[in-house]
């Protein structure tokens, strides 16, 4: 416990997500319902910028088109709905076979590519879902589509914002936990260690690519899921989530948060919708503020709130145990190893 | 389908093109050797426009709104480049497109809350009012006029990058900056330049975009992403490869807007083409983008390495 | 440089800030939610809609029915997800008593449900989509602005009486665009040389506009509100089309674009419920104390919500706060009462006005530009598709 105390970087974020989980009761106590839709549309972008993490953070992938599976996600409702299914299991499976395929695709064809050019690839695809959907003229085209009924898992429906929440919340939840194993095991090293040297982990004998393939098509189809979510919050799915900008205020969530850390997705998707949120407050011209904390932002350093929270974490001694923390720079010992072997 | 239609049809894709290579040139320069992403290359686009059509409502001179447009984008590049671009360089693409989309939405408000949020009056000179017609068709001068410009200004760059001494040093820039530097030469004032040089250009694709577009907030995106296309296609760095890649993209567009669905209407039923085709014209140029770079990566004209 | 605790505790005071912003307007007499596009190509038509609001409050001395009103505007940025989400904030959180505006039809489309559900007051100012006239309506939804097909079949009937054989359609690629080309076939029964969809927001039309010329039509009718009318009407001018082929158009020509547009609009006619050439008392009056306010001539968006100011006056000064279904009702009679800026107006069954539809000429009068109404073609007219809803 002592242990924990002494790392901020571990029990903000946990300490956030205990506020988090008391969201619903809180508001339903005080009559302020607004705010579970407020927070559930936190919660659900901090989910599909836990996605864009692994590709990003993990991966070193810059992808400026994960609003492609933000989209299809919200549409695998839409489309399901509007053919009257409304099991959110075909939803779920839907949406993961349709961002599974679609990344892998254009993950492939992008991949061939690095640097700007992969970039560029990954927004053309994006705006080439844009595209699509808006002349979907059956499916509503650029005024989107209603979705009449939420998806129904079961007994659980998910056509009420506070239901929504809790499916958001566990999802979050869930994918935290995972994201912090993924960093640590052998496939989480192998794409991170692909981003700092791809020839050293080529010449380690493994497939560099074949694992940023399969990280940049988890990634997907976890945002999928973000956007199946945030379908049913709305009960609408439209085009405008392909937006170019949304996929750019995904990589601005990320880079505020800490890119590359487990907790970051979370603190920066809560930073940047809140601060949106409060800024629309002050004024109507609240771009005219936003975007230049953006650019100090980048001017800044991506170590972002999580890296900010790590500098007042005590320093572990120095003969420390062999079991690895969570929250330890990996990466660290990735490239020492990989001196031990050449 | 006539053959003037054809042909008009041509002109506008070369029209839309050059307006294409007036941004291009610039944004695959600073590409090229600074290796910095600059999203808001459309917002100095824009920013031009605004400033010509204030320049115009003072004067009533156009000459002197594009003279405006062209000196207001040069300096604003060069405040920019100072202020925010010159410290990223050394940093990795992600700060760039970050920093960048950043200064989009800021200049996006800025202009709202100067200008409003009214779209800005901006007129054709009277001397490029008029129509000309081929052969009973009549096609915009000022349409002509802009094509003109386009071409002059890639013969101009041509020129400079090929024949002059700054020339040089932009080409060797491009391949290895560093030893440039060792040189001698003051590789940040030529980076500040170049920036500047391509705001320029940007600002008067603006100017000479305003009369026949609206100038509004938020109008350098969607030319900003095909700019953006036109560079990866043409080759980041090259000029030459930004002219052909920008003539290419635009007749592209325009030919597959027009003839895509009248192609598709013969081979299938009528409601599936007038549905599928626009869409699948929107989505030609990016199909066209991942052709080329799935068969070649550098581009189709790279710039010599 | 914040620590960690400050950062938190940041965030839980913008928390507290705004929970304490929300319950303070529960205390306020009337509270009215505006929602308008205020940003992007189309913010011109928001901010006339929000400018024609506040100036029906301000000469009501900043009272609705009587009481202290306070008016909260939110942009929806013509996205429907940022739409349902300001409607939640409003009907939620800040518990207005009415909401205004609701932009296009598409973001009034998906917000609907949760004001159905709720049952609050929404007044939409800028659309009728078809759905809600028809089956869809609901006895809390209304329009103070027309039902969409309206104009145009103002327009198709226009042409059809002055003995126009060929049409070439143009329209934005999206419902409404859709509703006015339907509404305008309704009443022409001329030929269709082609119906062409384009992009919203497409910027340059010359593509279609050199097919256009090709086609050689007896006339043209199109839409394309806010930015894009500006774009094609300049274009069209540019490529000499404006003295060719006769423009027919809705929401294309109007206070929203002409200053923009200026001569090149010259010549064509335009259908509108209202102009600020339309020679009505209530019109001159409002005009004039709108340019005066604003120093620009009001478009139909302004006359729109200016009406829609002052028929909530009527309704608000005859319910208790807090009863939204005796609102919805108050509002409804309310439109008899109501001395509109455009002339006649009542609400049908489905919550849709009952009004004329004028034609106007753009005209050059002495240096200014400005219209001319042509004539009346559809009195007190009732929409197509009142029959589908079930109200009385």
């Amino acid at each position: 416990m002592k242990l924990l105390l002494s790392r901020p970087s571990v029990w903000v974020p946990l300490l956030v997500l205990l506020l988090l989980a008391s969201v619903p009761l809180v508001a339903q106590a005080t009559g302020e319902t607004f705010y579970i839709a407020f927070f559930a549309r936190i919660i659900i972008y901090a989910i599909a910028a836990c996605a864009l993490n692994i590709a990003l953070g993990y991966g070193g992938l810059v992808s400026f088109g994960h609003s492609l599976f933000l989209g299809l996600g919200s549409y695998a409702v839409g489309l399901a709905a509007f053919h009257g299914i409304g099991s959110g299991w075909v939803h779920l499976l839907v949406c993961l076979v349709a961002c599974g395929l679609v990344g892998l695709v254009t993950g492939a064809i992008s991949l061939r590519t690095s640097g700007i050019a992969f970039i560029m690839i990954t927004l053309a695809f994006a705006q080439m879902g844009y595209f699509l959907f808006v002349s979907l003229k059956a499916y509503g085209g650029d005024d989107g589509q209603s979705i009449a009924m939420g998806s129904r898992f079961g007994p659980f429906d998910l056509s009420s914002a506070t239901n929504v929440y809790i499916a958001a919340f566990v999802v979050l939840v869930l994918s935290l936990w995972w994201l912090a194993r993924l960093r640590v095991a052998p496939f989480g090293m192998v794409i991170r260690g692909a981003r700092q040297n791809l020839r050293r982990v080529n010449a380690a004998g493994i497939p560099a690519r074949r694992y940023q393939l399969l990280a940049y098509v988890i990634s997907g189809m976890l945002c999928g899921v973000a956007g199946l979510l945030l379908a049913n919050l709305n009960a609408f799915a439209s085009p405008s989530t392909l937006a170019w900008s949304v996929s750019g205020e995904l990589i601005v969530i990320v880079v505020i948060g800490g890119l590359g850390s487990v907790f970051g997705p979370l603190l920066g998707a809560l930073v940047f919708l809140g601060l949106e949120e409060a800024l629309k407050g002050v004024t109507e011209h609240w771009m005219v503020i936003f975007g230049p904390l953006i650019v100090l932002v980048a001017l800044l350093g991506k170590r972002g709130i999580v890296g900010l929270l790590e500098h007042f974490d005590a320093r572990a001694p120095v003969n420390a145990s062999t079991t690895v923390p969570i929250a330890e720079h990996a990466a660290i010992d990735a490239t020492s190893t990989a001196r031990k072997t050449t | 389908m006539s053959s003037t239609l054809v042909l008009a049809q041509l002109l506008n894709g070369l029209q839309y093109g050059v307006l294409l290579f007036l941004l291009a040139a610039g944004l695959t320069l600073v590409f090229g050797i600074m290796s910095f992403v600059n999203l808001a290359h459309g917002s100095l686009y824009m920013m031009g426009a605004y400033f010509a059509a204030t320049a115009f409502q003072y004067t009533g001179s156009f000459g002197l709104a594009v003279t405006a447009a062209m000196g207001g984008a040069l300096l604003l590049g060069l405040v920019l480049e100072l202020a925010v671009v010159a410290r990223l360089y050394r940093r990795d693409h992600l700060d760039h497109v970050l920093a960048t989309f950043g200064l989009v939405l800021f200049f996006n408000e800025l202009v709202r809350i100067v200008w409003g949020s009214q779209p800005v009056f901006l007129q054709v000179p009277d001397f490029l009012s008029g129509a000309i017609d081929m052969g009973g068709f009549s096609y915009p001068s000022y349409r002509f006029a802009i094509i003109l410009v386009g071409l002059a200004v890639a013969v101009g760059s041509w020129m400079l990058i090929n024949k002059t001494r700054v020339g040089m040093l932009i080409r060797a820039g491009a391949v290895n900056p560093a030893m440039v530097a060792a040189l001698g030469v003051n590789i940040r004032l030529l980076n500040a330049m170049l920036f500047a040089v391509g705001a320029m250009l940007a600002g008067l694709a603006g100017a000479m975009a305003g009369p026949i577009l609206s100038v509004q907030s938020g109008m350098g995106e969607s030319v900003l992403i095909t700019t953006l296309v036109v560079i990866v296609i043409g080759g980041i760095g090259s000029v030459t490869g930004a002219f052909y890649a920008a003539l290419i993209v635009g007749i592209v567009d325009t030919m597959g807007r027009v003839f895509l669905p009248l192609i598709l209407r013969q081979m299938t039923e009528r409601s599936f083409a007038d549905a599928a085709g626009p869409a699948l014209a929107s989505m030609l140029v990016y199909l066209l983008m991942a052709v080329v770079l799935a068969w070649r990566p550098q581009g189709l004209f790279p710039a010599n390495r | 440089m914040t620590t960690p605790n400050t950062s938190f505790r940041r965030t839980a005071l913008t928390l507290a800030a705004l929970t304490c912003a929300g319950i303070g307007h529960l205390a306020s007499a009337a509270t009215i939610g505006i929602m308008a596009p205020l940003s992007g190509p189309i913010a011109v038509v928001g901010q006339d809609q929000v400018d024609g609001f506040m100036l029906a409050v301000e000469q009501l001395g900043g009272k609705l029915g009587g009481q202290a009103a306070t008016v909260l505007k939110e942009d929806d940025q013509l996205k429907p997800e940022i739409g349902g989400q300001i409607v939640r904030k409003f009907i939620d959180k800040d518990k207005v008593d009415a909401i205004v505006g609701l932009s296009f039809s598409n973001v009034m489309m998906a917000s609907l449900p949760r004001i159905a559900e709720s049952g609050t007051v929404a007044i939409a100012t800028n659309a009728g989509p078809s759905p809600v006239a028809g089956a869809g309506c609901k006895a809390n939804v209304f329009s103070t602005a027309w039902q969409n097909d309206g104009a145009a079949e103002a327009m198709g009937k226009f042409a059809q009486d002055r003995g126009v054989k060929k049409v070439y359609l143009m329209a934005p690629n999206y419902q409404a665009g859709k509703d006015m080309l339907s509404g305008f076939k309704r009443y022409f029964k001329g030929q269709i040389v082609e119906e062409v969809y384009t992009q919203v927001n497409q910027p340059d039309y010359s593509a279609e506009l050199a097919q256009l010329q090709a086609a050689k039509p007896d006339a043209a009718f199109v839409f394309y509100p806010g930015g894009m009318g500006v774009n094609f009407i300049k274009q069209m001018a540019q490529a000499g089309l404006m003295t060719k082929v006769p423009l027919y158009s809705v929401f294309t020509v109007d206070g929203t674009t002409l200053p923009a547009l200026r001569d090149a609009a010259v010549g064509s006619i335009s259908g509108a419920m209202w102009d600020a050439a339309l020679d009505t008392p209530e019109s001159k009056k409002f005009v004039a104390a709108f340019e005066a306010k604003y120093k620009r001539t009001p478009s139909e968006y302004a006359a729109t919500a200016y009406d829609a100011a002052n028929l909530l006056n009527i309704a608000l000064g005859k319910v208790k706060p807090g009863d939204s279904k005796a609102l919805a009702a108050a509002v409804r009679a309310a439109g008899d009462e109501l001395k509109s800026v455009r002339g006649p107006f009542a609400f049908n069954n489905n919550n849709m006005p009952v009004q004329n539809y004028y034609a106007f000429e753009t005209v050059k009068d002495g240096g200014r530009i400005t219209g001319k109404l042509l004539a009346t073609p559809l009195t007190k007219h009732v929409d197509a598709y009142h029959t589908q809803c079930a109200q009385k």
